[in-house]
């Protein structure tokens, strides 16, 4: 199915949330996430399903003002 | 009435929803030309608390675990933002994700009604900042001086305000003076601090003497030639300003007064 993660469109075979992060080699690092635009907790991507045409959004600490 | 003269929050030390602050400094972390100088500011700074903010990370990235042990080592308390969000939707969203990443409820409320002038679409402000107070968050609302606003924000559960001295990254300081003054003298028992516009320390030092808590700045400190030596000008005009604040400044005059006494001045004929 296609989802898109940070605006991009992207192919993937992840059933949840946790699947696509560890697809984008991201597991081991300081991230949140959001999924269609509502925030989804650290423990509850395991059991977040996902679906074609879902919106993710993965983020990280970064500089600000 | 006499706005320059009002009260503020003089007495006693600045407390921030319970938290004590002793430097009423607080900066950005955006725009350094590497991280050791923006490790080496913000400890030139004094600043104890410092913005951070989140961003998309790439597949595989690294950014994000890297930029968080350099601040995490720096031993300040982090104010993350929300900034660039245009809805209420997204703010909410993006500060829930902050509370997580960072570790505090502490957010810096951004809703942007703009992208040329960066001005906080108030309105949305409002709105976010009611869901997220509910949330449990300590909302620090970047707004405008606008006085019904701020009583909005305030009604909303936010017990700190930050209006612009003038919009972000133009350094112009304090644009509307006349109402920053008119927030203060109508607020005298709530934390504002001046966040956004400061371009050189005078202007910080301005806002200070006006009785506002603090100032918030980043593009002033990291694109200076020297970062760390305006770091340094920052902290000390904020003291200088806070100081002469609560020494109690003169009331400006329309006509000179001269400041040598008049009698006895030789060579001056009563008669």
């Amino acid at each position: 199915m296609m989802v898109t993660v940070n605006g991009k469109r992207v192919e993937t075979s992840a059933q949840s949330l946790e699947e696509l992060i560890a697809e984008q080699a991201l597991s081991d690092q300081r991230i949140a996430t959001a999924l269609n635009g509502q925030f989804v907790a650290a423990d509850a991507r395991v059991g977040t399903r996902l679906k074609d045409g879902d919106k993710v959004e993965i983020v990280s600490p970064r500089q600000g003002g | 009435m006499n706005l320059r003269a009002q009260e503020g929050s003089k007495a006693g030390p600045l407390a921030l929803y319970g938290t004590p602050v002793v430097s009423r400094l607080f900066v950005g972390t955006a725009g350094y030309p590497s991280p050791q100088v923006l490790s080496e500011a913000v400890k030139a700074s004094q600043a104890e608390i410092v913005t951070v903010s989140l961003r998309r990370e790439t597949a595989g990235g690294r950014m994000g675990g890297q930029f968080l042990d350099l601040v995490s080592a720096l031993g300040v308390k982090l104010l993350p933002n929300t900034a660039g969000c245009r809805t209420p939707r997204d703010a909410i969203a993006t500060a829930e994700m902050a509370r997580e990443l960072f570790g505090t409820d502490w957010v810096k409320l951004e809703v942007i009604a703009n992208d040329d002038t960066l001005q906080p679409d108030v309105f949305g402000l409002v709105e976010a900042a009611k869901a997220l107070v509910s949330s449990g968050f300590k909302v620090f609302p970047y707004t405008t001086e606008d006085l019904s606003v701020a009583e909005r924000l305030l009604a909303a559960g936010c017990q700190v305000i930050m209006p612009w001295g003038a919009p972000i990254g133009t350094g112009r300081g304090l644009a509307n003076k006349q109402a920053l003054m008119t927030l203060r003298a109508y607020f005298p028992g709530v934390p504002l601090v001046v966040d956004a516009g400061i371009g050189a320390p005078s202007h910080a030092a301005e806002a200070m003497e006006l009785g506002y808590d603090a100032v918030l700045l980043n593009t002033a400190i990291a694109k200076a030639t020297d970062p760390v030596g305006m770091a340094r000008a920052f902290s000390i005009a904020v003291k200088a300003g806070r100081i002469g604040y609560e020494a109690g400044l003169m009331n400006p005059r329309d006509m000179a007064v001269p400041s040598t006494p008049v009698a006895g001045t030789p060579f001056f004929d009563i008669e």
